[in-house]
């Protein structure tokens, strides 16, 4: 955030908030690499917001440093961190032109009206509202009016960017739209993006890294596979999509991993049994698992019976009952739903080793 | 209601008490006052002509346009100022703020009127006071003349002021102003160039109430004016109880309504009704 034009790095240290006895953040330690598009993800009232306000300048944590490419900016008001941002619901000036809008932060820089006038001619050309440069905000729709709040906040090259759920009020399909032009708005002005989300599929397709939040806590930070496919947790795991998860014992170290006994069958899979004890949760993502007649020697397999499916169009998703009556569901080809239904609906359940995890029971 | 009546059927008879009154009230008495001032003393327009060559009545009606342009500013800038506070302030500025909005209603307007008279007379307590400490020699002429109206009449807009520009406080989104500051923008210029413009349909209201107000003053001009400082109400009620000249005063009174009507025609063009409350 201190030169123009360039990516910022940040480093959050043990920060905190609270307001009043209420422990909005705790202890959130967390560096965001330049030019990083991170997201932070989490259910209301995770403490996501409270982090990407703290960012912003807009709310003062209680404890902890912030960093800005070193810098101490703890202290700083919001005006002199100049981090662009894109609020929830946009907050554009409701009695300034689209170009005025944009125009805002370069004027309060003191900028030259030629160049002023450059840029913002550029910005709007970069986010497609020609055309639109007179209106007021009333007068254009949802993605008009958020492509103004991007143009505004990415006109005067900040460090760093900062979106409070930019999309929450959009359609579908032009919510899928705007991802897209924000990806490419992330690619060509190599800002770093800090991105608040509650839609996990949203964080996952957009993000270079995700940080996932619960009750004021940062639960993990990964890459999108990283946290979807080894989730630190069970919070983690559920949150981020469907996954299944079955009882486990005897749990205790292999060679490549763990190895334990699900429904009286060995089972193989990823991670460390003494962090997890002997009783312990395998959980496995429902598109991970297929149906087989047999489960073949040496491979993870249960026995399982159909009891309803769900056609989805390129999928169809089937639910069954183990033997010990777990629930548990899969993402299959059509005509595999189809044949497990008809067959008596008694099916193995098989998995490769490497997608199963193991989380700690009951938590 | 809804059972029975359509809303806006029933919307009419909940209205229709205060219409009526209106009309038996206010609109057929005045339908007279425009008959007298086409007929009083001989039918004609010779009373409207004589509006516009009496250099008296031109200089109370330039005047009163003066009085009313200064009280505005004043009143709506100052009136802006405790209206923040009132709707921004921490808890207790709020209360404060609101306890010196609220307490003038309580005050009848005579009261306010002569106090200001006290305060400000020759031998009032800001005279003696300034002279008490050498400041002056002579007493200053605060009273009885246009310094004493504008204070006077100020003092009792202020609260009227207030409330349209509340209401345009209250809905204005915090996260557009957390946004300018975002962006770069001091305080200072966020306060000028955002939450001012934002507000500009309550400045409007406020102002239009108050001048609209200041034109039809009576009680306090007469008493803070000394007769010497004659605004167009004063004047209609010299013409109709001194100089029986009812023509006359028919005509201005006439002549100020058309004003009015129109100021407000020209308001609501650009503000919403609703906006004013």
């Amino acid at each position: 955030m201190q030169q123009p034009g360039r990516a910022a790095e940040i480093k959050a240290i043990g920060i905190g908030k609270s307001f009043g006895s209420f422990r909005a953040l705790d202890n959130l330690t967390l560096d965001i690499g330049r030019g990083e598009f991170l997201t932070l993800l989490g259910p209301s009232g995770s403490g996501k917001t409270t982090f990407l306000m703290i960012l912003a300048g807009f709310v003062q944590p209680t404890d902890g440093r912030l960093y800005s490419d070193g810098v101490d900016i703890t202290d700083r008001p919001a005006e002199q961190r100049a981090a662009g941002m894109v609020f929830q619901g946009y907050a554009l000036f409701p009695h300034m032109s689209v170009e005025a809008n944009i125009a805002f932060p370069l004027k309060v820089r003191k900028k030259s009206a030629a160049e002023i006038k450059r840029r913002v001619g550029e910005m709007i050309e970069r986010v497609g509202l020609q055309g639109h440069e007179k209106k007021l905000p009333a007068q254009l729709s949802g993605g008009q009016q958020q492509r103004v709040a991007l143009a505004r906040a990415l006109v005067f090259e900040p460090g760093v960017l900062l979106l409070d759920e930019p999309f929450s009020a959009l359609d579908k399909g032009l919510r899928g739209q705007m991802q897209a032009e924000m990806k490419r708005l992330h690619q060509e002005t190599g800002t770093t993006f800090v991105f608040v989300t509650h839609d996990q599929s949203e964080a996952l397709a957009l993000s270079s890294r995700v940080a996932i939040f619960d009750h004021g806590r940062l639960l993990q930070v990964g890459a999108p596979d990283e946290v979807y496919d080894r989730p630190a947790n069970r919070f983690v795991a559920e949150f981020l999509g469907e996954i299944n998860m079955l009882p486990l014992k005897g749990v205790r170290n292999a060679d490549n991993g763990a190895i334990g006994l699900c429904e009286d069958r060995a089972v193989s899979l990823r991670g460390n049994a003494d962090t997890v004890g002997s009783n312990a949760i395998l959980a496995i993502r429902p598109e991970y698992m297929s149906i087989a007649r047999e489960a073949a020697a040496g491979e993870n397999g249960i026995a399982a019976t159909a009891i309803a499916s769900t056609y989805l169009g390129a999928a169809t998703r089937l639910d069954l009952t183990t033997r010990q009556g777990a629930r548990v569901t899969v993402s299959v080809p059509n005509e595999v739903a189809a044949a497990a239904l008809s067959k008596g609906n008694s099916v193995w359940l098989t998995w490769p080793a490497e997608k199963g995890f193991l989380l700690p029971d009951g938590g | 209601m809804k059972a029975y009546l359509s809303d806006r059927t029933g919307a009419a008879l909940l209205m229709a008490p205060l219409l009526l009154f209106l009309v038996l009230a206010y609109a057929w008495p005045f339908l007279g006052v425009v008959k007298w001032s086409f007929t009083l003393p001989t039918p004609g327009v010779g009373q409207y002509d004589a509006l516009l060559t009496d250099a008296l009545v031109q200089s109370v009606f330039i005047r009163t346009l003066r009085i009313a342009a200064i009280v505005t500013i004043v009143s709506v800038a100052a009136a802006y100022a405790i209206t923040v506070v009132w709707v921004r302030g921490s808890p207790v500025q709020r209360v404060v703020a609101e306890f010196c909005i609220l307490v003038p209603f309580w005050i009848s307007v005579l009261t306010r009127a002569f106090g200001w008279v006290a305060l400000l007379s020759n031998r009032g307590l800001i005279n003696t006071w300034l002279q008490g400490i050498g400041f002056i020699s002579e007493p200053l002429a605060l009273v009885r003349n246009e310094f004493g109206v504008i204070v006077g009449m100020t003092h009792f807009l202020i609260p009227f002021a207030v409330f349209p520009l509340a209401s345009a406080m209250r809905s204005l989104d915090d996260r557009v102003l957390l946004a300018a500051r975002g962006l770069g923008s001091s305080r200072m210029r966020t306060f000028w160039s955002v939450f001012v413009p934002m507000t500009r349909s309550g400045i409007i209201g406020s102002a239009t109430i108050v001048f609209v107000f200041s034109l039809g003053f009576f009680v306090t001009p007469a008493i803070l004016g000394g007769g010497r400082s004659v605004m167009v109400a004063e004047l209609i009620y010299l013409r109709i109880f001194q100089s029986p000249d009812w023509g006359l005063g028919a005509a201005i009174s006439v002549v100020l309504v058309l004003f009015v009507g129109a100021l407000m025609a020209l308001l609501f063009r650009y503000v919403r009704p609703r906006q004013l409350v």
